[in-house]
């Protein structure tokens, strides 16, 4: 296959996860990497790293227009930053040390279980945290808009929220995701914030997170600007596509398809890095 | 009618959390679009030279050193390399949250909140030495 064709197939492949992504909330990096590497045979660690890139344009793309809503929480945003951005970089660093095809166990793994969960996925967690004592120090607490006006809300277990983003930084920079199911869990579920909130917050941390291991994947040689590229534009033009498009009962058929070909291809990554083709 | 107090001078100056927002999200909007236009520049460049050759993504090389630094991206984009321009596009993408970052830090400086001008900091010192010091 020829520089051209395979640009335009990724391209137009790309353009299609982003939009998927956009309109189900599930993120458009998810799909790439299987894609790349399982349809193309692309090596592992250069998918991760076009796919870690297009996670910074969608995410800062998708920030912009969440912040004009309100919802975002600046403050936790920045603190619980520290925990990603640190993580990020422990994963990118760990991503030199293992083989590709743990990576690629791992990946269907991750894959598996944010098909189960996903981003959308409303689950009332244990009630009876009470409100944390360090985040209204760190005033974190605030409120957000709703029809009938403002809306208070209080920041519960940081220190386990803290956690779980450490966690979701080290994915993010192992597997070139965006890790946005696990940061709205730990906000959601653990924190206990409003889903719009956690939503908005997890999406405006997701681009700084990346960057924590953008440049350790830059400087190891696995971004290559003829792979990204079509990554990158596509990805960007597709999610920006998508989030046009309002939901609707439609995106939630469709959010359950997107679940099941995400589960599916989790299996495929697993069976195939078990099986040593990576 | 006295003059203004201290703290009324104080907000008068500081941005609120809105104007915080809106300062950002137009500056994420920018770092994207001037991205993607360096990188289709790039596009054009490399495709037009480059798309006839065979594509091989499947062996892992690594890239060249100079398509590994800052430095030598540009270098490679002032030899109006197709490639060099497309990591350079790249690299605005990536500094597109630093910058918000680094713009958080005046805010809160504006703010007064020293304890979050701490955590921001620490927060740009780890963007920072990824993009510029993990090679």
């Amino acid at each position: 296959m020829t520089i051209l064709e395979f640009s335009a197939v990724v391209a137009a492949a790309s353009l299609a996860a982003g939009f998927l992504g956009a309109l189900t909330g599930l993120g458009g990096g998810v799909v790439i990497i299987p894609f790349l590497t399982l349809v193309f045979g692309v090596d592992i660690r250069y998918a991760v790293g076009a796919s870690l890139v297009s996670v910074i344009a969608t995410s800062s793309g998708a920030a912009a227009a969440y912040l004009k809503e309100g919802f975002s929480n600046i403050r936790i945003g920045m603190f619980l930053e520290i925990a990603t951005t640190l993580g990020a970089l422990g994963g990118a660093f760990i991503a030199g040390l293992v083989e590709p095809r743990i990576i690629a166990v791992v990946f269907g793994i991750a894959l598996i279980s944010s098909a189960l969960t996903g981003r959308n996925a409303h689950l009332a967690g244990p009630a009876g945290a009470l409100p944390d004592p360090l985040a209204a120090r760190l005033k974190m607490n605030s409120s957000y808009p709703t029809e009938q006006g403002p809306v208070d809300y209080v920041v519960r277990s940081l220190p386990s929220g803290f956690g779980l983003m450490s966690v979701a930084g080290i994915l993010s920079g192992l597997l070139g995701i965006g890790s946005g199911a696990l940061k709205v869990i730990a906000m959601d579920r653990i924190m206990r914030l409003p889903f719009k909130v956690s939503t908005a917050t997890s999406n405006f941390m997701i681009g700084v997170t990346a960057v924590g291991s953008a440049g350790v994947y830059l400087h190891r040689g696995y971004i290559d600007p003829g792979l990204t590229m079509p990554v990158v534009l596509g990805v960007l033009a597709g999610s920006l596509l998508g989030s046009r498009i309002l939901k609707s009962s439609e995106t939630q058929r469709l959010r359950i398809l997107f679940a099941v070909v995400i589960a599916a291809l989790g299996v495929e990554m697993i069976v195939h890095g078990l099986t040593n083709r990576f | 009618m006295g003059s203004p107090t201290g703290s009324e001078h104080r907000r008068r100056f500081a941005w609120s959390d809105l104007d915080m927002d809106r300062i950002i999200g137009t500056l994420l909007r920018a770092g994207v679009t001037a991205a993607a236009a360096v990188v289709f520049v790039g596009t054009v460049i490399y495709l037009a030279r480059h798309g006839g050759e065979t594509a091989a993504y499947h062996v892992f090389r690594g890239e060249p050193p100079e398509y590994r630094g800052i430095r030598g991206i540009l270098g490679e984009m002032g030899r109006i390399r197709g490639r060099g321009f497309i990591l350079a596009g790249l690299l605005v993408l990536m500094a597109t949250p630093v910058a918000r970052v680094a713009f958080s830090v005046i805010a809160f400086l504006r703010q007064r909140d020293y304890v979050y001008v701490l955590v921001t900091l620490f927060v740009l010192g780890i963007l920072l030495f990824s993009l510029l010091r993990s090679g």
